[in-house]
């Protein structure tokens, strides 16, 4: 599955990332990375975009980055 | 083949060698290091941080999100509406009544010519004087009260509660925090429009930033606000209704910044919203005594004397304007008359069109222009001296603009839109300049506001006269 | 007693005798001994520390890219004097916006004496991958450890001591909102000006002899075009990994070159369309 999909409380392992270019330099230099925890902390009242955290931080990603992180649903 | 070219072939045909993904790898590497070295030396205990996530489910969810944005900043203007009213009545009837008239006791006991006194205290003094009375208050109070939502750490929870609406526009997320630099002062607010990364919605922001009400708007949006609007609701509902006015044309702001954002993602700077990463600090508790303390010396006072510094000028100008004649009338007669056919079309007027055309160089002087401009024209029915004497609180300026200046509800609720769209003031329109380095979008950041400031009066105008 | 004196006595004590000789001079900058930059991920709290020690006003704020310009200001400390210069935040030294371009030209090219890296002790790893970065293209380093009092709310520790010894440069918890830890900071800021601390910085091993080979030629023929280019290993890392503002920057012959504090690419790529 991918980021998007991750429901509200639950966390997730990364396992690749489909980004390209810039965009892909800003999420790996945010920590995003295979193996990464991320756990999705609340959507915005409009519901995109969502916050997560990754290595402690709180971070807001729109739903078109979200989508292109591929990720593994822990336990 | 020149080195350049050499250097770019050689590390071309080496990044083949190397192989894809550099970057990646070596993030993993540095990360891989990062992860040891604090995994040696980080020991977290239990977590506490369940409150403030709470918190924050509810300052960002589907439901109070918005509504507790709404009341928040209501709540702001309202405080700085109740709290700022007593206050400036007190620093009018002391600038405007006791030193005015001190200052012409002198002036007399000197045998000074009237024209001296008249430049100096009826012009320089005055608009000084008012300005100061005007925008201290509100700003002492105002000024406070955002730094400590900012240092809350509030400020990046409304950009991602609106970055939805941004993404519609085709604009990116980080423009609602530079609208809300905006807020306190438009350059600063063009400036940090720096932390967006694409050109296209750099240049958005940039020409959008002038919908956010800048420090030198705000208080003539409180005073017409609350002597306008606020004065039809009865006096315990006034502040409050006033307060509401001035949120209407702050939201009115964010709904133009949106629209105008879209336009041009469709126009001239056509493109996708691009992607955008925003780290939600942790709530932080303000240092209540020290954030008033900074906010005040630092930006009110600040603020405050670049309003003065602009002011005494402009009172020199208004008085000369005032007073030397060309034909039969004064300069500011003609320009007036000039201006008032058109002023009254778009539900204004002679008066403030020039104030605007005065107020470029700074919005705060507005109402100090509006005020002194409408006293010196009809000044044959008043005294020759202590003509501003008697004006010291809020009901007294309402008397000036209607029974004088002739204003209506209209003209009220048109200035409240004009003071929202027109052209940036002159610092804003230079860092502009200095941050595209563009005639043609300097221009047109500069044009477009006034144009649909222009547009919206007459609409508004044309509905009044067509309805009431 | 003599400035050597201080300094030393600076150096070994614990608290209490660098603000006492701390002179704050604002925004006087010329003639400086020395030059600080101050460095380090957004929200850290790096104008904080600006003006705790120059005692000017830069403004601050909790979100990431308040400061968005480069603030300098100037201290001396036992007898010399240190220009600081408060940069905007930035999570990696490749930039993406012009605060973030700013952040970066002004640590690879404006050729501090000391850099300080502000890092937040509640978010360490995520901000290690900065000092890591740092650490790659200078051994004239420390590392601010703030945010100390949000630590200890969380219950988080962080040992200093043990962050010390990995990095090689010295370490120094602080709260500078009310300024616990500043009286270390400029003792630190001394001894590694002064060479007094001789650092060991850490160093990431690639393990990869192809990419070790390519670093070099690259560095070497970097070093014949741009002639005093500081860290041309780290720019031809970014060589290789196609980084489009240090490619354009070879080509247009402007690498390493830090532009004044207010003017950078003017944005008329947009004019072409
Ligand atoms: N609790 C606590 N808060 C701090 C400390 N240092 C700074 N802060 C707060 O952290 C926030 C960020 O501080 P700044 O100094 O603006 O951070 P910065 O690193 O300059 O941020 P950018 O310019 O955006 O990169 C502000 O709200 C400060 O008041 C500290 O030691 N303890
Ligand atoms: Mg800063």
């Amino acid at each position: 599955m991918t980021l998007n999909m991750l429901k509200a409380g639950r966390t997730a392992t990364v396992k690749g990332i489909y980004s390209k270019d810039t965009e892909r330099r800003r999420m790996v230099d945010l920590g995003i990375l295979p193996g990464t925890l991320i756990e999705n902390v609340m959507a915005s009242p409009l519901g995109d975009p969502v916050a997560y955290r990754i290595r402690s931080a709180v971070i807001a990603l729109r739903r078109e980055q979200a989508e292109l992180i591929e990720v593994e649903e822990e336990g | 083949m020149t080195n350049s070219e050499a250097i770019l072939d050689n590390a071309a045909r080496l990044r083949g060698e190397v192989g894809g993904n550099l970057h990646d790898r070596l993030t993993e590497a540095i990360y891989s290091d990062a992860g040891a070295i604090a995994g040696r030396a980080v020991s977290a205990g239990e977590q506490t941080g369940n409150l403030e996530q709470k918190f924050d489910r509810i300052l960002t969810s589907r439901l109070w999100g918005f509504p507790l944005m709404i009341l928040l900043l209501t709540g702001v203007f309202w405080l700085t509406i109740a709290g700022a009213n007593i206050p400036s009545a007190m620093l009018g009837e002391l600038l405007q009544g006791t030193v005015y008239n001190a200052l012409h006791g002198v002036a007399a006991a000197l045998n000074a010519p009237w024209w001296l006194s008249g430049f100096w205290i009826d012009g320089v003094y005055l608009a000084t004087a008012w300005v100061v009375s005007v925008m201290l208050p509100p700003m002492a109070i105002f000024f406070p009260l955002f730094t400590l939502l900012e240092d809350l750490g509030y400020l990046p929870r409304v950009a991602f509660n609106l970055d939805r609406l941004f993404k519609r526009a085709g604009a990116h997320g980080k423009q609602a925090l530079t609208m809300m630099m905006g807020y306190g002062c438009n350059a600063a607010g063009v400036v940090s429009t720096r932390i967006i990364d694409s050109p296209r919605e750099r240049m958005i922001a940039i020409v959008t930033n002038n919908f956010a009400i800048c420090n030198g708007r705000w208080g003539t949006l409180i005073l017409i606000g609350a002597i306008f609007v606020g004065a039809t609701a009865p006096p315990f509902m006034a502040s409050f209704i006033a307060a509401t006015s001035v949120v209407a044309i702050a939201i009115l702001g964010v709904i133009f910044t949106l629209l105008v954002s879209a336009f041009l993602s469709k126009t001239w700077l056509k493109g996708e919203a691009s992607s955008f990463s925003l780290e939600l600090p942790p709530y932080r508790p303000p240092q209540i005594w020290q954030t008033l303390y900074k906010s005040i010396i630092d930006r009110t006072l600040i603020v405050l004397k670049r309003a003065v510094i602009m002011a005494a000028p402009a009172g020199a100008v208004i008085w000369l304007i005032s007073n030397i004649n060309i034909g039969e009338a004064s300069i500011a007669t003609h320009l007036i008359s000039f201006l008032n056919p058109f002023g009254l079309l778009i539900g204004l007027n002679g008066v403030i069109l020039l104030a605007y055309i005065v107020a470029i160089p700074a919005n705060e002087i507005v109402i100090p222009t509006i005020l002194m401009l409408t006293l010196n024209l009809s000044k044959s029915g008043l005294a020759q001296t202590g003509v501003m004497s008697g004006i010291d609180d809020d009901m007294q300026i309402q008397e000036v603009l209607t029974g004088m200046g002739g204003w209506t509800l209209l003209t009220g609720i048109n200035l409240l839109l004009f003071s929202l769209l027109h052209n940036p003031c002159s610092t804003t329109i230079w860092t502009i300049w200095q941050e595209t380095r563009s005639l043609k979008w300097t221009t047109i950041s500069t044009i477009l506001p006034v144009v649909l400031g222009i547009a919206v009066c007459l609409l508004t105008a044309t509905a009044a006269r067509l309805f009431f | 007693m003599s400035h050597a004196e201080t300094a030393i006595q600076c150096g070994s004590c614990a608290s209490g005798c660098n603000t006492a000789h701390l002179a704050k001079l604002g925004i006087k900058t010329g003639n400086w001994d020395y030059v600080v930059a101050l460095a380090g991920n957004p929200n850290t709290g790096k104008s904080t520390i600006f003006n705790a020690l120059t005692g000017l006003n830069q403004h601050v704020g909790n979100w990431a890219g308040k400061t968005v310009t480069r603030a300098e200001g100037a201290f001396t400390l036992g007898g010399k004097k240190f220009k600081l210069v408060d940069l905007p935040g930035t999570y990696s030294l490749l930039s993406t916006s012009v605060d973030e371009e700013i952040a970066r030209d002004f640590v690879l090219f404006g050729k501090p004496d000391v850099t300080v890296v502000v890092a937040d002790a509640t978010r360490l790893e995520r901000n290690l991958n900065l000092v890591l970065q740092i650490l790659e293209i200078t051994d004239r380093a420390v590392v601010a450890l703030n945010l100390i009092d949000e630590a200890g709310r969380n219950n988080i520790k962080v040992d200093e001591r043990s962050l010390a010894r990995d990095l090689g440069v010295p370490v120094v918890s602080m709260a500078a909102r009310s300024g616990k830890g500043v009286d270390e900071l400029l003792g630190a800021i001394e001894q590694v000006s002064s060479g007094e601390f001789q650092a060991r910085p850490h160093r990431i091993k690639y393990t990869d002899d192809i990419l070790e080979n390519a670093i070099d030629t690259l560095a070497t023929q970097l070093h014949g075009q741009f002639e005093d280019l500081p860290n041309a290993r780290w720019v031809a890392l970014r060589l290789l990994e196609g980084d489009e503002s240090i490619i354009n920057a070879v080509q247009t012959a402007t690498l390493g070159t830090v532009r004044a504090a207010n003017v950078f690419p003017p944005l008329v790529q947009l004019e072409a369309r």
